[in-house]
């Protein structure tokens, strides 16, 4: 288990004062000055060096992504903060920025200057009405002791921090439709490239980022890009914020060790499974988007990024979704099915069209209302939207019920079956 | 399933007059402030949600034809994006806005019970408004809160932990106009992990 000293959110529970003061008390923005007189060149050295991967769901490594920025491009840069946490399952952002947003402003100042911005502007999803007052108060509160705004923490540089609240649309997660969106359009992603890094908001060269890559940067600036990579493994290295939900006996967030089993992970920290371990079913490992995984490969798969890859499944957000014995688990993808077909922004025909498709077939699975060909008709429908899309929505929508059935296909057969012998 | 923030029509039977109160016509300005003087634009978003809070909860056509002038923008633009998000509701709501979250990890935890207790409570289908015009009764997709689920918005406040019991008074004393509790109705202070269920 992770030490409390290894710990970087220190008040994600909120027991402490989120405030200024609060925040001050437990190191944020102790020396600021100092990790900014590193120079930007090594900044993005040491975030290279700490291995850290981005934690919106790719897992796009950090360092990289920061040093696309150009150095000289004679327009103005942006940071901007991707607080737009709607990925089923995922609800660790929010705890950062309504328990310990200096931590993330103390990031965004950090981070702005390594990528040579001068303004950040934070996307917070428009239904975090609360989190988004607390992260204001935050940021007035930065304002007025200096610590941000002309000559931020006396270091030279001019920096503003904006929040910007959305409107209720999942796609507005994904970078550039995010970028759109900002700009004041309907959240439609952008054909890449041109990557953000060279024309991304206001056509000026912007990299977005999640809440949690730019709040542990601080931390890992202070205590050392060795501190960070000595935890977790190579290329899976930090803590991370994992978000625990369904069937557990205490849903939480917490924040563990990259590459803790996930059997650890529930029994220690969530109480464990509802009806103990053998009644689990199943556990979507990441987020939506990610294909599920039967007990089997639950009893010793570990939670990082390769790990999870290496039994066709990822780490995404690090939401996980556990479901014991008593779940209809075609139910389960079938809603997220509802919840694709939804959020489908409607640009590309792969994505509107078959997500609803996939949805309507979905539906009638559940009670076996199919013919056993459909089973090979959705997979190859799935087949055909992933990859095929301006965005990762039509992937997302493919996955988890290519994972289903991978390893529920028997499930779904019987249905059939027994529908069949019911209506003859 | 109805919503009135997926609807794509404008509300034609109402011909309200809109025009900015003093009071957020300065804050209009205040948030301009925040982006580049060429590119108003971005606004949009903010100024159609203080138009749909002045409107009491929802946008009118004169509303949006009021954000496009001010932000010397074209209606269809407007319309565009207000159509696009699902929290500007394009026709009236009730009093209190009722927000089950559906997806997955709520459902999980029980949110079709939720469903059901609303539809008893506030005397209404989901999807629409009591006769009363107290209550609005939508299921919406992931709110974001999943580790304290099963989770409901009401205007714009959560309510979270929640179980059929629970989410019955809260309904029957917003329908008497008592106080009600914000956040988690178990007494958890965030997502801390220190809580039982029995299903």
């Amino acid at each position: 288990m992770l030490k409390q000293k290894d710990k970087i959110f220190k008040n994600l529970y909120g027991f402490e004062d989120w405030k200024l003061e609060g925040a001050k008390k437990r190191g944020v923005w102790s020396n600021t000055k100092e990790l900014i007189k590193m120079g930007s060149d090594k900044i993005v050295e040491e975030i290279k060096n700490s291995q850290l991967r981005g934690r919106g769901g790719a897992g796009f490594p950090a360092g990289l992504k920061w040093s696309f920025m150009p150095k000289d491009s004679g327009k103005d840069h942006y940071l901007v903060v991707n607080a737009d946490e709607s990925e089923p399952g995922t609800c660790k952002d929010r705890e950062i920025m309504r328990n310990d947003p200096h931590l993330l402003l103390e990031g965004c100042l950090v981070a702005a200057f390594a990528m040579h911005a001068h303004t950040c502007y934070i996307y917070i999803r428009g239904e975090y009405y609360s989190e988004s007052s607390n992260l204001q108060k935050a940021i007035d509160e930065a304002y007025a002791n200096n610590l941000i705004g002309k000559n931020a923490c006396g270091t030279g540089w001019d920096f503003d921090i904006y929040l910007h609240r959305g409107a209720g649309a999942y796609i507005c997660g994904e970078e550039t439709a995010l970028l759109e969106s900002l700009e004041g359009k309907k959240g439609q992603p952008r054909l890449k490239p041109p990557f953000p890094a060279g024309a991304g908001l206001y056509g000026c060269p912007t990299t977005v980022t999640n809440v949690e890559t730019i709040a542990v940067s601080p931390t890992i600036l202070r205590r050392g890009s060795k501190w960070f990579a000595n935890l977790g493994s190579t290329n899976n290295t930090g803590t991370k914020i994992f978000s625990i939900s369904g069937h557990v006996n205490n849903p939480c967030n917490v924040e563990e060790e990259m590459g803790i089993p996930l059997k650890d992970l529930i029994e220690k920290h969530a109480g464990g499974v509802i009806g103990g371990w053998e009644n689990l079913l199943a556990v979507i490992p990441g987020g939506a988007s990610v294909p599920l995984l039967p007990k089997s490969i639950c009893d010793t798969v570990k939670m990082d990024f390769d790990s999870l890859k290496e039994v066709q499944s990822g780490l995404g957000t690090a939401a996980v979704i556990v479901m014991n014995k008593s779940t209809d688990i075609v139910e389960a993808i079938a809603r997220l099915s509802h919840f694709y077909k939804h959020e489908s922004c409607g640009q590309c025909t792969p994505c509107r069209e078959g997500t609803g498709w996939m949805y309507r077939m979905m539906e009638k699975m559940i009670h076996g209302n199919v013919k056993r060909k459909d089973i090979d008709k959705i997979l190859d429908v799935t087949k055909q939207i992933e990859g095929h899309t301006i965005c990762a929505l039509g992937d997302a929508a493919a996955w988890p019920i290519q994972g289903l059935f991978r390893h529920f296909r028997p499930e779904i057969e019987k249905r059939i079956q027994e529908r069949n012998r019911r209506v003859a | 399933m109805h919503h009135p923030g997926t609807n794509n029509k404008v509300y034609k039977k109402i011909n309200d007059n809109f025009e900015w109160s003093s009071e957020n016509f300065k804050k209009i300005s205040e948030i301009i402030k925040k982006y580049p003087s060429n590119r108003v634009q971005s606004a949009v978003i903010p100024l159609l949600d203080l138009a749909q809070r002045q409107n009491n909860g929802w946008l009118s056509k004169n509303s949006m034809e009021k954000v496009a002038e001010t932000l010397s923008m074209s209606y269809i633009r407007v319309l565009e994006v207000a159509t696009f998000y699902s929290m500007f509701n394009l026709e009236p709501i009730g009093k209190n806005f009722v927000q089950i979250c559906r997806t997955t990890p709520c459902w999980l935890r029980g949110s079709d019970k939720l469903s059901k207790v609303a539809q008893e409570v506030c005397e209404t289908n989901i999807g629409e408004t009591s006769e009363d015009k107290i209550f609005t009764v939508v299921e919406v997709e992931c709110l974001g809160a999943c580790c304290n689920a099963p989770m409901v918005q009401i205007n714009d406040d959560y309510y979270e932990d929640l179980d059929e019991g629970g989410f019955k008074k809260i309904l029957q004393d917003l329908k008497d106009n008592k106080s009600i509790k914000v956040g988690s109705q178990i007494g958890r202070k965030s997502s801390q992990p220190e809580r039982k269920f029995d299903a």
